[in-house]
């Protein structure tokens, strides 16, 4: 008794002086996860970044100033003009909340952060946290040192760094973390069976549905990943805690969310949820008919069910699919559609495929976003499965649907970062086992005895009982981690019977498998070359999250030979608009900036990154893509006081509305026939030259776009388009222009009032020409153009 | 005569299947039932009260078919809190039952104390779907 206690000091001192350890690397992963995304912050300043942020914001503002109820019944009028928003019920709540109530509960400590701080470095302090949930998922697979190295990766993976910089602050920022967090829950009840974990799951699985649309892969990949234990054979009644109170508790809070609402159990994405949940009520009842029966009753029982149960599933699920089946895109969304059949959304809803995030990546984008867990993915995935348990088997599940899916849009890359993460912290950590196992194997024999010939052989066999008595060490191990979890208490005891066993007989019942022990040589220069790869994985990591992922993209930089060149044109032009229109005055431009628009200049829009009603957007598409006098009559019925045009034809910034003009013209024309891509091509290119089509020479973007260009340089050479302009010298009849930043980059005009008289009799035949023409239009295309 | 005769000897056949279904369907029914009687009285208690509750859910599920489906948050939280309570009932019962071997050690307080969170979790959800 002695002997084992004394055996038992210094192995509780270790494992005490490794809990700690644990704790102090966990705190500076956080660390590191919070300062890596600073780098925007210190490049630029402390600015909200991109478009959606901005909405975002806007809506903590009002939530900050005006409390939670006025949120939840908050009608937005100064967007989508004429229509409005209903902001209580189309938002998902969940990143607003979470900063205003981190603003709320700073500011009652006294320590007064402005609402903008809070939003800024909400996204950082999530990921410290998603850090940390994935230290906690991957111990629950593999153990506590696959578990660090999966956060370690994660902390530093420029996938996710790219949607949680600090002023990125995007529903990702939250969503990533309560993603994990809910599968951390999952399997913890998988492993342990306990109710109290599957309450937890269900609550994590309701901030999901509050942070982010994509919580659908959650509810399907939870049910494949149960259809897919029961269908090899690993029903338990574990499965059946974890699954059946998530999906009951899951749908009530997930119909409590307004943006969801009754779409959590009518739209076919939680329909498989349901379908699983019948199906393990099914299996459950007859694993319990097995338990109390004899054989012979049950396989009678068998064929007596068997034969009446198809036949009244088969009538009940004929019913569903017509059901289904009935409405045109099968009860799914537009966004599920287009993720499930790629072509979809670029058939059908040319919005959907507009957006520069939804399409497919390129090759290289992967090794841009997960750098070296590319190559590890595929031995994480064979760790995996030596040997395969539930939660293992889980995330082979979510890492194989992540990849299909990031392959179908670039952005949910996103949700691949933290399968790879796990599956290369688990892959890295079996790997430096197995090497240190080798090195410390072969060390001491290496130390003692020099190995000459008639060595080798005891050396050897030294180490393989060795290696056979670790062996059963870890075999006890993986048993109380993979296999039963009984209380904590309980599995101590199981442990100290197994090694006193062990103790009495070395090396012969217990060797189950013969463990790897690589020559000495060969594991230290493989641990040298790994710890290089985590070298050149964190080199890349810095480099993308310093230069690739910071920019706040409402700034822009460049450098010249004369130094760094700041474009700070948005803001300006903004900040022209808050103070010099009225507060009532309605601002039209193309969707992007619409969110810009309502937060910084505080005006009324007619269109916005929202993209709800398609109609309204071709509407302005269409007024974008035709004449001065037609566009001025669409405007002039929405009420538009303002036109706003971004233009980078002189400095060279490729995303300006001229680029984005194909797609003003295939939405509107979507919806106004009368608008035709063809009038707008030569040679099937979009072109602003000589050769140019007249009708795109005559629109008004062509026109609010390059008037007066031809004065910076004389000879209109636009930079991003690389020509000079086809028609250089012309005047705006129906616009004025009111503003034009700096560098050209945003161009306001006003609407000019309509005349109130017409002067002379020079002007009377124009006049009456221009009227006959326009009533010989106007009886011609009744039918076709609404706007004359 | 002879294809009369194989003809009477197949529906003989047929006849005695039918009675050997019946008769084992009576069988397995009383199997069952004898297998029934030996669960101890707790775990009896607790599949009553999974029975009133989905009793209760079909009782819900007929009314909204007679009535109609106005006003549909209080349908649906009525239903699921039947089938909420049907299912925590059910876990308890996998928890609470000595012949499973995965529990062995889980004390039943430990048990009854999850299942009540979890109700009460559930029911507060319930009061606020309600409407």
């Amino acid at each position: 008794m002695a002997a084992t206690a004394e055996t038992k000091g210094p192995s509780t001192l270790r494992n005490a002086f490794g809990g700690v350890l644990g704790v102090f690397i966990l705190l500076l992963i956080g660390v590191l996860a919070f300062s890596i995304r600073l780098f925007s912050v210190i490049k630029y300043e402390s600015v909200i970044h991109e478009f959606d942020p901005y909405f975002n914001y806007r809506v903590t503002q009002y939530l900050t100033k005006n409390g939670i109820y006025d949120f939840w019944n908050w009608f937005d009028d100064r967007t989508w003009y004429p229509l409005g928003r209903v902001i209580g019920g189309t938002v998902y709540p969940g990143l607003t909340l979470t900063a205003g109530s981190m603003w709320w509960l700073l500011n009652s400590l006294n320590i007064p952060l402005s609402v903008e701080t809070v939003c800024v470095f909400t996204a950082p302090i999530f990921s410290a946290n998603a850090a940390w949930a994935t230290f906690l998922l991957t111990k629950e697979v593999k153990g506590t040192g696959a578990g660090l190295t999966a956060a370690v990766l994660l902390a530093m993976v420029p996938s996710y760094i790219s949607r949680s910089v600090a002023g990125s602050y995007d529903n990702e920022a939250v969503a990533i973390f309560a993603l994990v967090f809910t599968f951390y829950l999952y399997i913890k009840t998988l492993n342990t069976g306990s109710l109290f974990y599957a309450t937890l799951n269900a609550l994590s699985y309701f901030y999901m549905v509050c942070s982010w649309g994509g919580y659908t892969f959650i509810i399907n990949l939870i049910p494949m990943h149960v259809l897919l234990c029961i269908l090899t054979g690993r029903y338990s009644s574990r499965l059946y805690i974890a699954y059946a109170p998530l999906v009951v508790l899951g749908t009530l809070l997930a119909s409590l969310v307004p943006v969801v609402g009754f779409n959590a159990v009518m739209t076919s994405e939680h329909f498989a949820s349901f379908l699983v949940f019948i199906i393990i009520h099914v299996v459950a009842f007859i694993y319990y008919i097995k338990g109390i029966l004899s054989p012979k009753m049950f396989k009678v029982a068998m064929t007596l069910v068997v034969t009446i149960g198809l036949a009244v599933s088969c009538a009940v699920i004929a019913i569903f699919i017509a059901l289904v089946a009935s409405s045109p895109t099968k009860g799914w969304s537009g966004r599920s559609l287009s993720l499930l059949d790629p072509t979809y959304a670029s058939k059908y809803i040319p919005i959907i495929a507009s957006v520069s995030e939804h399409q497919p990546p390129t090759w290289p984008s992967y090794f841009m976003d997960i750098n070296v867990l590319a190559f590890l993915v595929p031995a994480g995935i064979i760790a995996c499965f030596l040997p395969l348990s539930d939660a293992s088997s889980f995330v082979v599940l979510y890492l194989v649907t992540s990849v299909y899916f990031s392959g179908v849009m670039v952005r949910l890359m996103l949700v691949l970062a933290p399968a790879a993460c796990i599956m290369s912290g688990i892959a890295l950590s079996e790997a430096f086992d197995v090497f240190t196992r080798s090195i410390k194997l072969q060390l001491p024999n290496i130390l003692d005895n020099p190995p000459d010939a008639g060595d080798m052989n005891s050396v050897s066999s030294i180490a393989q009982n060795d290696a056979s008595k670790i062996d059963s060490h870890a075999t006890t191990k993986s048993e109380t981690v993979s296999k039963e979890r009984p209380s904590r208490k309980n599995r101590k005891k199981e442990k100290e019977k197994e090694k006193e066993n062990v103790e009495k007989v070395p090396s012969h019942s217990e060797n189950k498998k013969r463990l790897l022990v690589l020559p000495l040589e060969a594991s230290a220069v493989a641990i040298l070359l790994l710890i290089v790869l985590g070298g050149f994985y964190v080199v890349h990591c810095v480099w993308a999250a310093a230069e690739a992922y910071s920019a706040p993209s409402i700034v822009l930089t460049s450098y010249a030979h004369d130094g760094l060149h700041v474009f700070d044109d948005f803001r300006e032009a903004y900040a022209w608009l808050r103070h010099n229109t009225d507060v009532d005055d309605k601002v039209a431009s193309w969707w992007d900036y619409g969110y810009q628009t309502t937060a910084m200049a505080n005006r009324t829009v007619i269109v916005d990154n929202n993209t709800w009603n398609n109609t309204h957007i071709a509407t302005v598409g269409t007024a974008m893509s035709s004449p001065e006098k037609a566009a001025w009559e669409i405007f002039n019925s929405l009420d538009v006081k303002y036109v706003l045009v971004v233009f980078g034809g002189l400095v060279g910034y490729p995303s300006d509305d001229i680029n984005k003009f194909l797609w003003m013209v295939r939405i509107g024309g979507g919806v106004f026939p009368h608008i035709r891509e063809p009038d707008y091509l030569r040679d099937g290119q979009y072109r602003i030259d000589a050769q140019a089509t007249p009708t795109m020479l005559n629109c008004l973007m062509y026109k609010l776009s390059y008037y007066r260009f031809v004065e910076t340089d004389g000879k209109a050479f636009d930079r991003v388009r690389r020509t000079e302009i086809g028609k250089k010298y012309f005047k705006l009849t129906h616009f004025e222009e009111v503003f034009t930043t700096h560098h050209w980059m945003v161009r306001i005009y006003k609407l000019k009032p309509p005349k109130n008289r017409i002067r002379g009799k020079l002007k009377k035949p124009k006049s009456s020409s221009k009227s006959s023409s326009s009533n010989h239009k106007r009886a011609g295309n009744t039918q076709k153009n609404p706007w004359q | 005569m002879i294809p009369v005769h194989l003809h009477f000897e197949e529906i003989e056949k047929k006849l005695r299947m039918a009675k050997s279904t019946s008769s084992d369907a009576q069988m397995l029914i009383r199997s069952l039932r004898t297998a029934y009687a030996a669960t101890p009285t707790n775990l009896k208690i607790i599949d009553l009260y999974v029975v009133y509750a989905i009793v209760t859910a079909v009782i819900q599920v007929v009314y909204m078919g007679v009535v109609g489906s106005f006003p549909f948050n209080s349908f649906l939280s009525g239903v699921l809190s039947c089938v909420g309570t049907a299912v925590l009932a059910v876990c308890l019962r996998i928890q609470v039952n000595k012949e499973n071997k995965e529990f062995k050690d889980l004390p039943p307080e430990r048990a009854y104390a999850d299942f009540i969170l979890c109700n009460l979790v559930l029911h507060l959800v319930i009061m606020n779907f309600l409407g």
